[in-house]
C-alpha cells in the first residue's frame, strides 16, 4: 500500500507555540484541593456525583409512578396530587439536573481539557463557582419536597395558567422553588459553559486543529453553544412566571375565572410561555443528544478498531443539527392553538433534521461494517444507543407531522417517543461512557460480568417498558393521568399491559443498583487498568499517570500530529496510532 | 506548570486578511481567534448569550402589548416632565440616554489610554465612566419613584391603562439597571486595579489578565458598550413605540 494511504493527515511538523503557557493555579490547602477545587477533573467528579445522586431520586420517583399506574389503588400513599408531583419532578430532574449537568458539567469538565491537550479549563475559578451554584440549585429543588404543599405538580413543562393557580399541587411554594432553582441552574451553567466553549476555541495544544478534535469534544462543544443560547429563554420565562406568581403581574395570565371567582389577572399570553419554554426546550433535547452522539462515535470507533466513517460529515452534521434545533420548537405546540401555517413551517424544519441525523446513523453503522468489533461493555451500550436512537427517531417522524401529531398528542405514544429518543438513548451513552472512561478516572477496570448483566437487563428491560407504550398511545391512553380505569374507550386489557410495564420498570430500576455497586467496589477491587486499556488514540489516554495528575500532562504538553481515529492503519506496528505520534512514527520502531 | 517561553509567538507574526484569514485561523491549531485573550473571547460569548436574554424580554414585552385588551399608555406623555413651566415629552429619558452614550465615549478613551499604559488617565476615564453610569442609575431611580408615587403605577396594576405597561417597564428597566449597576461596580474595581498597577504585576490575580497588557480594560469596555447598546433597543422599542 502506498505511503499516502497509511494515515489520514499525519504530519511530522507542528508549528511553534503562539503564546507562552499560562501559569496554572496550584491549591495550597486540603480544602482547596478536594472540596473547593479549581481542577476541572475534581469539578467533573463533583458534578457527576451530584447529578447521579439527584438522578437516583428521579429514578425512585418513576418507580413510584409505575407502581400507581400498574397497580392502581394498591398504594394508598400515592394520591393523585402526589402522582402528578412525581411526574413533574421526575421529568425536570432527569432532563436538566441529571442529563445536562452530567454531560456538560461531568463529561465536559473531565474530557475537554484532556482531549484538546490543555492543562485545565481556561477560567478554573469560575468553573469551581459553577459547580457550587449548580449544587445550590439542586438543593433548592429538593427543598421543595419539604415545604407546605410539596413540589409543583404542573408537569415538567410548567404551562401557565394552571401552574400558579390554586388546585395545582405546590402552587404556593413548590413552583417558586422550582423557578428559582432553574434560574440558579442557568446562572451556574453559564459560568461552566463559557469555560467549555473558550477552552475548545482558544486553549488547544499545538497541532490540535478543530478538524482533529475527537467527536466527543465536538458534541459537548456544540451542545454547550446550544445551551448558552437556549437557557436565556428558560431564565426569562422563569423570571416572568415568578413575577406572575409573587407580584401578580399578568405576563402569561389571561383574564381567568378560578373556582367561581374572577381573578385579578388579565390580558397576558399563555402561548407566549409555551413559545419561550420550547425555544429552550427543543434545543435542550439536542443539548443531551449531541454529547451522546459524540461519545457514541468515539466508543464505536475505538471498540470496532476502525476509523470513524465520514469524520468531516459527522462534524458538520453536529453543527447543522445544532443550527436547525433553534427553528423547530413549535412542533411541541401543534395543539396549542397557534396559527396553522406555523405548523406547516415547523413540520418542514422538523423533518429536515432527519437528514443530518440519518447521516450520523449511517456513519455509525458504516464504522461498524467490517470492523474488528470487540463486544466490550462500552461497545454494547454504544450499539444499544444506535438501536434505541433509531427507534425513537422513527416515531419522531410520525410526531413531527401535524396531522399525525394531533390525535397522538398527550398520549403514551409521545411518552414512548421521547423516552426512547432523548431519555434512555443518552442514558445508554452515559453508561457506555462511564464503562469506557472509568479506567482513566480511577486507574481500575469495572467488573465486566456485572457490566454485562447490567447491560442486558437494562437494554432488554427498556424495550419491555417503552415498546408497549407506543401501543397504549395509539389506543389513546392519555399521559399524566393518575388512573385510566373509568375511561370508556380504553379496553381493560390496557391495564394488563400497564402492570407488565411496571414490573419491567421495577426490574430495570433495581438493576441500576448493580451498576452503583460495581462503581463503588471497582475503585479498590477492580483490575488495574494501565494507561491505555482500550488501545485508544485520543490524548486523554496518553497521559503520564493514570488517573491524570494536576495539570493533566507532564512537563510538556503533548503535540498533535494526526486526527483522532487512526485505528488499524495498514502497515502500522499496532492497530492504533495515538494522536501525539508523528507521521514518521507510524511504521517504524520509533515508539 | 511554570511558564515555558517559545521563540516565536503569533502575536508578532503577520496574519492573513479577509475571508482567507478567517479560514486559515479556524483551520489552524491552538486558537480559533488569533491574538484574542481568553477573557475577551469569554466576554463576547457571554454577551451573545445575554443578547438572547434581552431579546426574550423584548419579544415577551411586544407579545403582551399585543395580547392585552386594555389600552397601552402613551410613553411620551407618561415620561414627560414639566420643566421651566413647559411639559417636555421624554426629556428625562433623553438626558439618561445622552449620559449613557457619553459614558461609552469615556470608556472607549479609557481602553485607548490603557493600551498606552497611561495608568493615571485610564483611571480617571474609568472613574468618569462609572460616575456617568451611576448618574444613569440615579435618574432611573428618580423615574421609578415618580411613576410609583405620582402616577400610581405598580407591577400588577396601572391606573393609566394596561397593567402590563407597569410589569414590563419595571421588569426590563430593572434588569437593565441591574446590568448597569454591576458594570459600575466592576468599573470601580478595574479602575482601582489600574491605578494600583495590578495590570503590570507579573503575578496572576483576579481580573487582571496577562501582565502588562491591559486587556481587562477592553473586556470591561465590551460589557459596558453592550449595556449601552441594549439601552438603545429598550429606548426604541419601549419609549418611542
Amino acid at each position: 500500500m502506498a505511503m499516502t494511504d497509511v494515515a489520514h493527515d499525519a504530519v511530522d511538523y507542528v508549528r511553534p507555540a503562539e503564546v507562552a503557557e499560562e501559569a496554572l493555579y496550584h491549591p495550597k490547602t486540603w480544602l482547596g484541593k478536594y472540596v473547593f477545587s479549581q481542577d476541572a477533573k475534581i469539578i467533573a467528579l463533583q458534578y457527576s456525583m451530584t447529578a447521579m445522586a439527584v438522578g437516583l431520586i428521579a429514578l425512585l420517583l418513576s418507580v413510584l409512578m409505575r407502581l400507581q399506574l400498574g397497580f392502581p389503588g394498591v398504594f394508598s400513599f400515592i394520591t393523585p396530587d402526589a402522582y402528578i408531583q412525581f411526574v413533574t419532578m421526575h421529568g425536570m430532574i432527569m432532563v436538566i439536573y441529571l442529563l445536562t449537568a452530567l454531560f456538560l458539567g461531568g463529561f465536559g469538565n473531565y474530557l475537554i481539557p484532556l482531549m484538546v491537550g490543555a492543562r485545565d479549563m481556561v477560567f478554573p475559578y469560575v468553573n469551581m463557582v459553577s459547580y457550587w451554584v449548580y449544587l445550590f440549585a439542586v438543593l433548592l429543588l429538593l427543598a421543595s419536597f419539604f415545604v407546605p404543599g410539596g413540589p409543583t405538580g404542573s408537569g415538567w413543562t410548567l404551562y401557565p395558567p394552571q401552574t400558579i393557580l390554586p388546585g395545582t399541587p405546590g402552587a404556593d411554594w413548590g413552583i417558586l422553588l422550582m423557578l428559582i432553582s432553574l434560574a440558579f441552574f442557568v446562572i451556574g451553567f453559564t459560568m461552566g459553559g463559557l469555560n467549555y466553549v473558550v477552552t475548545v476555541l482558544q486553549a488547544r495544544t499545538r497541532g490540535m486543529s478543530l478538524m482533529r478534535l475527537p467527536l466527543t469534544v465536538w458534541g459537548i462543544f456544540m451542545a454547550t453553544i446550544l445551551a448558552l443560547l437556549a437557557f436565556p429563554a428558560l431564565l426569562v420565562s422563569a423570571v416572568m412566571m415568578t413575577l406572575d406568581s409573587v407580584l401578580g403581574t399578568s405576563f402569561f395570565m389571561p383574564a381567568i375565572v378560578s373556582m367561581g371567582q374572577t381573578l385579578d389577572y388579565s390580558g397576558g399570553s399563555p402561548v407566549l410561555f409555551q413559545h419561550l419554554f420550547w425555544f429552550f426546550g427543543h434545543p435542550e433535547v439536542y443539548i443531551v443528544a449531541l454529547p451522546a452522539f459524540g461519545i457514541v462515535s468515539e466508543l464505536i470507533s475505538v471498540h470496532a478498531r476502525k476509523n470513524i466513517f465520514g469524520y468531516r460529515l459527522m462534524v458538520w452534521a453536529i453543527v447543522v443539527i445544532g443550527g436547525l434545533s433553534f427553528v423547530v420548537w413549535a412542533h411541541h405546540m401543534y395543539v396549542s392553538g397557534m396559527n396553522p401555517y406555523f405548523g406547516f413551517f415547523f413540520a418542514t424544519t422538523t423533518l429536515i433534521i432527519a437528514v443530518p441525523t440519518a447521516i450520523k446513523v449511517y456513519n455509525w453503522v458504516l464504522t461498524l461494517w467490517r470492523g474488528n468489533i470487540r463486544l466490550t461493555v462500552p461497545m454494547l451500550f454504544a450499539i444499544a444507543f444506535v438501536f434505541t436512537f433509531i427507534n425513537g427517531g422513527l416515531t419522531g417522524i410520525f410526531l413531527g407531522n401535524v396531522i399525525v401529531d394531533i390525535p397522538l398528542s398527550d398520549t403514551y405514544f409521545v411518552v414512548a417517543h421521547f423516552h426512547m429518543v432523548m431519555a434512555v438513548s443518552p442514558v445508554l451513552a452515559v453508561f457506555g461512557a462511564v464503562y469506557h472512561w472509568y479506567p482513566k478516572i480511577t486507574g481500575r477496570m469495572l467488573n465486566e460480568t456485572l457490566g454485562k448483566f447490567h447491560f442486558w437487563v437494562t437494554f432488554v428491560g427498556l424495550y419491555c417498558i417503552y415498546y408497549p407504550m407506543h401501543y397504549l398511545g395509539i389506543l389513546g391512553v392519555p399521559r399524566r393521568y393518575y388512573a385510566t380505569g373509568v375511561t370508556d374507550f380504553i379496553p381493560e386489557s390496557a391495564q394488563v399491559m400497564n402492570a407488565g410495564i411496571s414490573i419491567a420498570a421495577i426490574i430495570v430500576a433495581s438493576t441500576q443498583l448493580v451498576f452503583l455497586y460495581n462503581l463503588a467496589v471497582s475503585t479498590t477491587r477492580g483490575k488495574p487498568a494501565g494507561d491505555n486499556p482500550w488501545g485508544a488514540t485520543t490524548l486523554e489516554w496518553q497521559t503520564a499517570t493514570t488517573p491524570p495528575s494536576h495539570g493533566n500532562f507532564g512537563k510538556e504538553l503533548p503535540l498533535v500530529y494526526r486526527w483522532a481515529y487512526d485505528y488499524s492503519v495498514p502497515g502500522a506496528k499496532e492497530d492504533f496510532i495515538p494522536q501525539n505520534v508523528p507521521a514518521s512514527g507510524d511504521t517504524g520502531d520509533a515508539r | 506548570m511554570t511558564q515555558t517561553s517559545h521563540a516565536t509567538t503569533a502575536d508578532s507574526t503577520e496574519l492573513l486578511r479577509g475571508t482567507a484569514g478567517v479560514i486559515a485561523d479556524w483551520s489552524s491549531d491552538q486558537r480559533a481567534f488569533k491574538r484574542v485573550p481568553w477573557g475577551k473571547a469569554m466576554m463576547w460569548i457571554f454577551l451573545v448569550s445575554d443578547t438572547f436574554i434581552f431579546s426574550c424580554f423584548l419579544i415577551g414585552y411586544m407579545t403582551v402589548r399585543v395580547s392585552t385588551t386594555d389600552p397601552w399608555p402613551n410613553p411620551s406623555e407618561v415620561f414627560a416632565l414639566t420643566m421651566f413651566g413647559e411639559k417636555i415629552p421624554l426629556i428625562l429619558i433623553a438626558i439618561m440616554t445622552f449620559v449613557l452614550i457619553t459614558s461609552s465615549g469615556t470608556m472607549a478613551l479609557a481602553v485607548n489610554f490603557g493600551y498606552r499604559r497611561n495608568r493615571k488617565v485610564t483611571f480617571i476615564l474609568l472613574l468618569a465612566t462609572a460616575l456617568l453610569g451611576a448618574t444613569f442609575v440615579g435618574m432611573q431611580a428618580f423615574e421609578w419613584t415618580k411613576l410609583i408615587t405620582e402616577e400610581g403605577v405598580r407591577p400588577w396594576a396601572n391606573p393609566l391603562g394596561a397593567p402590563q405597561f407597569g410589569s414590563v417597564f419595571f421588569m426590563i428597566t430593572g434588569f437593565h439597571g441591574t446590568h448597569v449597576s454591576i458594570g459600575v461596580l466592576f468599573l470601580i474595581i478595574v479602575a482601582v486595579k489600574v491605578l494600583r498597577g495590578n495590570m503590570d504585576d507579573e503575578r496572576p490575580g483576579f481580573m487582571t489578565g496577562r501582565p502588562q497588557r491591559y486587556e481587562m480594560v477592553e473586556t470591561m469596555g465590551l460589557y459596558w458598550h453592550f449595556v449601552d447598546l441594549v439601552w438603545v433597543f429598550i429606548f426604541a422599542f419601549f419609549y418611542l413605540w
